[in-house]
């Protein structure tokens, strides 16, 4: 699990893991003996109750399933917007994350995308992003 | 189960008042309530109090006692957080307390100050009733979450922004005649639609406004109401609360309100009625899109039918069901912690005669009051009826 006491401060053990390992490419899902994707940090699986959870790579391209341009961000995206949100579907889990690379306006139903942390330009704080296969 | 009476209610004007505090609010809301109820202050056994965003905008927390001792109560007093159906579940428990004999007058009701934080700061504030880690921090608004299950909606079951921009028609036209309405103007559909977008589809004119106010309802027994001789023709008979996941993106339906539909079923089967009884409406409209997904889930329209109820006149003001004759959380305003007890105070007037609003529905017996956490991961239902 995480290393505490980094110098950039206190890490939110399980939800930063996750975010240094999609940085390198190794996104995880934790899986439950029954089978149930869901997102970290978790002890249970929220599906069915059991606590044995595994790690499971995140597959490589998910679909996006619904999304949004957003003009009115909150102060942390200020200089960000307008940008796309989406939730794409990556098979045992979906992720809710930005769409980058591209054109806001040229984001839609069923576009392949892989994930890619991206930065805030107001903050420099890491993003879940979406990197679509086609632009 | 024995009826809880709604003796009383009162509501601040909902507007923008960033110089007031939550306690005047709450003062002024709870005094028109026990002024409208007749029951005096030192009978309250209880205050439950719904409050979600105090500790950003007035940083105070430990409302409870503060808002018991701006009515005027001593009595054991309990804040209730719940996101945007702060109130409502604060309503939910004051219910059981009574129900369960060991209260015979609760004041119930919750207050929200949200102007003087800014629009930012209050979408910021706002944001944080959803998941921090895996929404928020993705940069997502609640506009943006909302704009999220409207364009699954459009995708799943058709439906357009002119569909929705009716709804916002609608609730404005309403809020006309209510002078505690925040908006009392008329729109049009092109307004809606030639209005900034918030977040695609959702324009300005799809949002309801940040606003300042408080709400206070007086409940009490049916014997407690008899023995005092009280004025009170309308009771809360059914109570439902349904939850789901706190992130969209893991709900099994993203264009549907599940937590609400199980509210609805589990409020009805309570007062023992069903969708097809109900006269008049209160719904969460936080959103042109959370109405269309709330009569919906309330049973009052088929899934996907939603959509063009505003547009066909189904839920008009001189539509066969009537939904936000006061304007909704649209043009009434949506100061998150009063709202779930206002559309209460709302249904008992509309029921008992005494709401500008009430001449479209002469002789109706049975409301509901639909109150939404979040993205609907929290619901409240509630169903009044007028019992003579």
């Amino acid at each position: 699990m995480s290393d505490s006491g980094e110098s950039e401060g206190v890490q939110d053990a399980g939800f930063d893991d996750w975010v240094d390992a999609a940085e390198e490419g190794t996104a995880y899902y934790l899986e439950c003996p029954d089978g149930h994707g869901s997102l970290p940090p978790r002890r249970v699986c929220p599906e069915c109750g059991l606590t044995d959870l595994e790690r499971v790579d995140v597959p490589e391209t998910g679909t996006v399933e619904t999304y949004t341009v957003t003009h009115v961000p909150t102060p942390a995206f200020e200089d960000d917007a307008p940008y796309a949100t989406a939730i794409a579907d990556f098979g045992p889990v979906r992720i809710t994350g930005q769409v980058v690379g591209t054109d806001p306006d040229v984001v839609e139903d069923g576009l392949e995308v892989e994930l890619e942390i991206t930065v805030s330009q107001t903050t420099g704080e890491r993003v879940i992003g979406f990197d679509p296969l086609v632009r | 189960m024995s009826p809880v009476r709604v003796a009383g209610a009162g509501l601040t004007p909902f507007g923008n008042v960033p110089e007031r505090t939550g306690r005047d609010l709450f003062a002024e809301a709870s005094t028109i309530a026990f002024e409208d109820s007749g029951v005096e202050r030192e009978d309250v056994e209880a205050v439950f109090y719904g409050n979600f965003m105090g500790e950003l905008s007035e940083h105070q927390g430990h409302q409870g006692p503060l808002m018991a001792e701006a009515a005027g109560v001593r009595a054991p007093a309990t804040r209730y957080e719940s996101a945007c159906a702060s109130s409502g579940v604060a309503v939910r428990d004051a219910v059981f307390r009574i129900r369960n004999g060991e209260a015979d007058v609760v004041l119930v009701g919750g207050t929200e100050r949200m102007t003087n934080l800014g629009t930012a700061g209050a979408t910021e504030a706002l944001a944080i009733a959803a998941d921090d880690l895996w929404e928020v921090r993705a940069g997502m608004t609640f506009p943006g979450a909302y704009a999220l299950m409207a364009q699954a909606y459009f995708a799943e079951y058709g439906g357009d922004r002119e569909g929705l921009a009716h709804v916002a028609v609608k609730n404005h036209e309403n809020a006309l005649p209510n002078e505690k309405a925040q908006y009392r103007s008329e729109i049009t559909v092109e307004d809606v639609l030639e209005a900034p977008q918030v977040s695609s589809p959702l324009g300005l004119y799809d949002s309801c406004p940040i606003s300042d106010g408080a709400a206070a309802l007086v409940l009490t027994s049916e014997a407690y109401a008899e023995e005092h001789g009280l004025e009170a023709p309308v009771a809360i008979t059914g109570t439902g609360q349904g939850g789901d996941r706190m992130a969209l993106h893991d709900r099994d339906y993203l264009a549907r309100s599940p937590a609400a539909s199980e509210a609805s079923e589990e409020a009805y089967a309570d007062a023992g009625v069903d969708a097809g009884d109900v006269d008049v409406a209160e719904v969460h409209d936080c959103f042109t899109i959370a109405e269309v997904l709330a009569i919906e889930a309330l049973g009052l329209e088929s899934v996907g039918e939603g959509i063009s109820a505003a547009r066909d006149g189904r839920t008009t003001a001189d539509g066969d069901t009537p939904v936000n004759l006061s304007g909704g959380l649209k043009a009434k305003g949506h100061p998150v912690g009063a709202t779930g007890a206002s559309q209460i105070a709302e249904i008992a007037a509309l029921l008992a005669g005494t709401h500008p609003n009430s001449e479209f529905v002469e002789g109706a017996t049975t409301g509901v009051a639909h109150n939404a956490g979040g993205t609907v991961a929290s619901a409240t239902v509630h169903v009044l009826e007028v019992i003579p």
